[in-house]
C-alpha cells in the first residue's frame, strides 16, 4: 500500500461519509456543508487521478458556486429543520433489501474486475487539462455545442415556471 | 478545428431545429401579447423546413463529427418519424395555448429544442452524445409537463417526473460509466468490437448494461419502471401528453435499438430473456391497469405502457424482421395516439373534463369527432383497415418467426383484453345519454387539419402498409 493508496481510502471514506450525512441531517445548512465536504474529497479523488482540471473544476464550480447558491437558497426561504417523514412500507421493506443487494453486487463485480491491466492508470488517464480541452474542442465538439441548447432550455424553463402572473 | 461541410449536413435538420428555436426565443420578447400566436407560426415553419431538410443527411448518409454521428436509413426514418410528430404536436398545441393562456413563445421553443435533442438519440453512435440528447429531451419535458402553473396537477406531474426521471438519469449514466471503465471507449461500434473480441471485463460490461436498461426503460416507461406514467400523463397539458407519447418514446426506443443492436450485440445472450420478461410484465400490467381508469388520459397513459409491452416482443425477436417491425409500429402508433389525445384536448376545455363520462353522446354533440376517436380507439385494438392492424401482425409476425410463442400468445390475449377498456369509450360515446351541459365548441381549424392528417394517416396504413413498410424495411439497422 502506497501512500497514494492511503490517500485513496481514507478520502474515499469521508466522502461515502460526508453523502452519509447528508441524507441524515435534519437542518438543510448541515446538509449544505456535507454537501461542501463530499465534494471537496471527490476533487481529491480526481487529483489522484491525475485530473487536476477536473478536481479545479469541482471546487470551483460546486463546492464554490453552486454551494454559495444552495445556501443563499436555504436562507432566502428560511428553511428551518424539516419534519421527519417515516419511510413508506415498501421503501422499508422492499427498497431497502434491494439497496442493500445492489451495493453488494457493484462491489462484487468491482472486486471481481479488480486486478487487471484495463483499469485507468494515472499515467495513462486523459484528464489532464490539455487532453481535455482538445477532446471537448475536437472530437466532442458536438457534445460540447448540445451542453449549450441544454443550458438554453434550462434557462428557458426556469424563466417560464417562475415569472410572475402576467 | 474546422468543421467539413458533409458534417454539417449530416446534422442539417438540427441546425434549423437550433436556428428556429433560437429565433423563438429571441423574436418573442418583442411582440405584443395579441401577436404571440406568431411564434407558433415560426415554429410550424421550423419544423416544416427541418422535414424538408431531413432530405440532406439523407442524400449524404455516412459517419460525422469522428463518428459520433451516424446518419443511416435507421437514423433518417426516425428523423422523418420524429419531425412529423413535432409539426403535429405544434399545430395541435395553437388552440389549446390561447385558451388556457399559457406563455406561447416558451412552449414553442422548447418544443423545438426537445427535438433536436430526440433527433441526436436518434443518430447518436456514441453514448456521451446519446446522453446528452436525452437529457436535452428529459429537461425539455419536464419544463413542458409542469406548464399548467397554476394547476397543482401540473405541477405534481412536473416535480415527480424531475424527481423521477433525475433519478433514473443517475442509473443510465452509472451504466454509460461502467461500459467505458469495461471497455475504455463510448463509441458503440468499438464498444461491439472490445466485446466481441472477447476483451474489456465481461462482468463489468453486464452490470452497466443492466444499469443502461434501467435508466432507458424508465424513459420507455416499461414495467417495474412505470409507475410515474399516469399522473404526469394526467396533469401534463395534454398536447405534452400527446408529445410525449410519440415522440420522446419513438427517440428512446432509438436509441435503445441502437445501443443494444450495435454496442452490446456481443452480450445478447444476457439481454434477450430480460426484454422477453419485460415484454411480458409490460403488457399485462399496462392493460389491467387500463381497465380500472375512469379517467381517459390515464386510461391512454396505461395504454401507452401497454403499448410499448407490444413493442418489446419485436425487440425481443431480435432480428431484422423485429426491427422493421418496431418502426412501422412507430409510425402507426404515433397517428393514433397524437389523434386521440388531440381529441382529448378539445373535449375536455381547460383540462376540466377528463373522464369517460364526459365523453357521453359526443356522437350527438360533435359525430365527426366521435368518428375520429373511434378510428384511433379502434386502431389502438388493432382491428383490420387500421395501422394498429399491420402494426400488430408484423409484430406478431416478427415474434413467431424468432420462436417467441409464448410471447406472442400473452400478446395477443392482451389486445383482446385491451378491447375492452377502448370499446368502453366508443361504447359510452355512442350509446350513453349526454349528461350535464357541456357547451359545443366549435372544433378550430387547426384541430380539423391534424385530425385530418392522422385519420388519413391510420386508415391509410391500414389499406396500403407497403409504402411505409417497405421504407421500414429498408431502414433497419444492419445485424451481424
Amino acid at each position: 500500500m502506497s501512500a497514494e493508496h492511503w490517500l485513496f481510502f481514507f478520502f474515499a471514506g469521508v466522502a461515502v461519509l460526508g453523502a452519509l450525512n447528508l441524507i441524515l441531517q435534519r437542518h438543510p445548512i448541515h446538509s449544505a456543508l456535507s454537501l461542501i465536504l463530499v465534494m471537496a474529497s471527490l476533487a481529491v479523488l480526481y487529483l489522484l487521478l491525475g485530473a487536476e482540471f477536473i478536481a479545479a473544476i469541482q471546487i470551483i464550480v460546486y463546492a464554490g458556486a453552486i454551494m454559495v447558491l444552495f445556501v443563499f437558497v436555504i436562507m432566502v426561504l428560511n428553511a428551518g429543520e424539516e419534519e421527519r417523514t417515516s419511510l413508506s412500507r415498501v421503501a422499508k421493506f422492499v427498497g431497502l433489501p434491494l439497496a442493500a443487494v445492489f451495493l453488494v453486487e457493484v462491489c462484487y463485480v468491482l472486486y471481481r474486475a479488480w486486478p487487471s491491466e484495463q483499469m485507468v492508470v494515472p499515467e495513462r488517464f486523459l484528464g489532464r487539462t490539455e487532453a481535455i480541452g482538445k477532446a471537448l474542442y475536437g472530437e466532442f465538439l458536438l457534445p460540447f455545442e448540445l451542453t449549450a441548447i441544454l443550458i438554453l432550455i434550462a434557462l428557458v424553463g426556469a424563466v417560464v415556471l417562475a415569472q410572475k402572473e402576467p | 478545428m474546422s468543421v467539413p461541410v458533409t458534417d454539417l449536413l449530416r446534422i442539417l435538420p438540427e441546425l434549423v431545429l437550433a436556428v428556429f428555436g433560437t429565433l423563438i426565443v429571441l423574436v418573442e420578447p418583442f411582440l405584443r401579447r395579441t401577436q404571440k400566436s406568431l411564434t407558433g407560426y415560426i415554429a410550424l415553419i421550423g419544423a416544416l423546413l427541418a422535414l424538408l431538410s431531413t432530405l440532406a443527411p439523407a442524400m449524404y448518409p455516412g459517419p460525422a463529427f469522428n463518428g459520433l454521428v451516424l446518419v443511416d436509413g435507421f437514423s433518417i426514418f426516425f428523423h422523418f418519424l420524429l419531425l412529423m410528430i413535432t409539426t403535429l404536436t405544434i399545430v395541435a398545441s395553437f388552440r389549446y395555448l390561447e385558451r388556457e393562456g399559457l406563455p406561447q413563445g416558451e412552449f414553442y421553443a422548447l418544443l423545438l429544442f426537445a427535438t433536436i435533442g430526440m433527433g441526436l438519440m436518434a443518430s447518436g453512435n456514441e453514448l456521451v452524445l446519446v446522453f446528452l440528447g436525452l437529457e436535452t429531451v428529459s429537461i425539455a419535458t419536464y419544463v413542458l409537463v409542469g406548464f399548467r402553473r397554476t394547476e397543482v396537477r401540473s405541477n405534481e406531474a412536473a416535480m415527480k417526473y424531475f424527481l423521477l426521471g433525475s433519478f433514473a438519469t443517475a442509473f443510465m449514466l452509472y451504466g454509460i460509466a461502467l461500459l467505458f471503465g469495461a471497455t475504455g471507449t463510448t463509441f458503440l461500434p468499438d464498444i461491439a468490437r472490445q466485446l466481441a473480441e472477447g476483451g474489456g471485463m465481461r462482468t463489468l460490461a453486464l452490470m452497466g448494461m443492466g444499469l443502461l436498461f434501467v435508466g432507458l426503460g424508465f424513459k420507455l416507461a416499461l414495467v417495474p419502471f412505470q409507475a410515474w406514467v399516469p399522473d404526469v400523463y394526467e396533469g401534463a397539458p395534454t398536447p405534452v401528453t400527446a408529445f410525449l407519447s410519440a415522440g420522446p418514446k419513438a427517440a428512446v426506443l432509438a436509441a435503445f435499438l441502437r445501443i443494444f443492436f450495435t454496442a452490446l450485440e456481443p452480450l445478447s445472450g444476457s439481454w434477450v430473456w430480460v426484454i422477453w420478461a419485460t415484454a411480458i410484465l409490460t403488457m399485462c400490467i399496462g392493460n389491467l391497469g387500463a381497465l380500472m381508469q375512469d379517467n381517459i388520459k390515464r386510461m391512454l397513459a396505461y395504454s401507452s405502457i401497454a403499448h410499448a409491452g407490444y413493442i418489446l416482443i419485436a425487440f425481443a425477436a431480435h432480428s431484422e424482421l423485429g426491427i422493421a417491425a418496431v418502426l412501422f409500429y412507430l409510425v402507426a402508433y404515433a397517428l393514433m395516439k397524437l389523434g386521440a389525445f388531440s381529441i382529448v384536448s378539445h373535449v375536455s376545455a381547460g383540462e376540466a373534463h377528463q373522464s369517460i363520462d364526459d365523453y357521453a353522446g359526443l356522437h350527438a354533440r360533435h359525430p365527426l369527432l366521435a368518428a375520429c376517436l373511434t378510428v384511433f380507439l379502434l386502431s389502438l385494438i388493432g382491428i383490420p383497415l387500421t395501422g394498429g392492424f399491420f402494426g400488430k401482425l408484423y409484430i406478431f409476425t416478427a415474434g413467431i418467426d424468432a420462436n417467441l410463442m409464448g410471447l406472442v400468445i400473452v400478446g395477443v390475449v392482451n389486445s383482446a383484453l385491451s378491447a375492452a377498456y377502448y370499446l368502453r369509450v366508443v361504447k359510452v360515446m355512442y350509446m350513453s345519454e349526454p349528461q350535464g351541459n357541456l357547451a359545443v365548441v366549435p372544433v378550430p381549424a387547426s384541430l380539423v387539419f391534424v385530425l385530418t392528417l392522422t385519420v388519413l394517416g391510420t386508415i391509410g396504413l391500414g389499406v396500403f402498409p407497403s409504402p411505409i413498410l417497405q421504407f421500414a424495411q429498408q431502414s433497419v439497422l444492419p445485424l451481424p
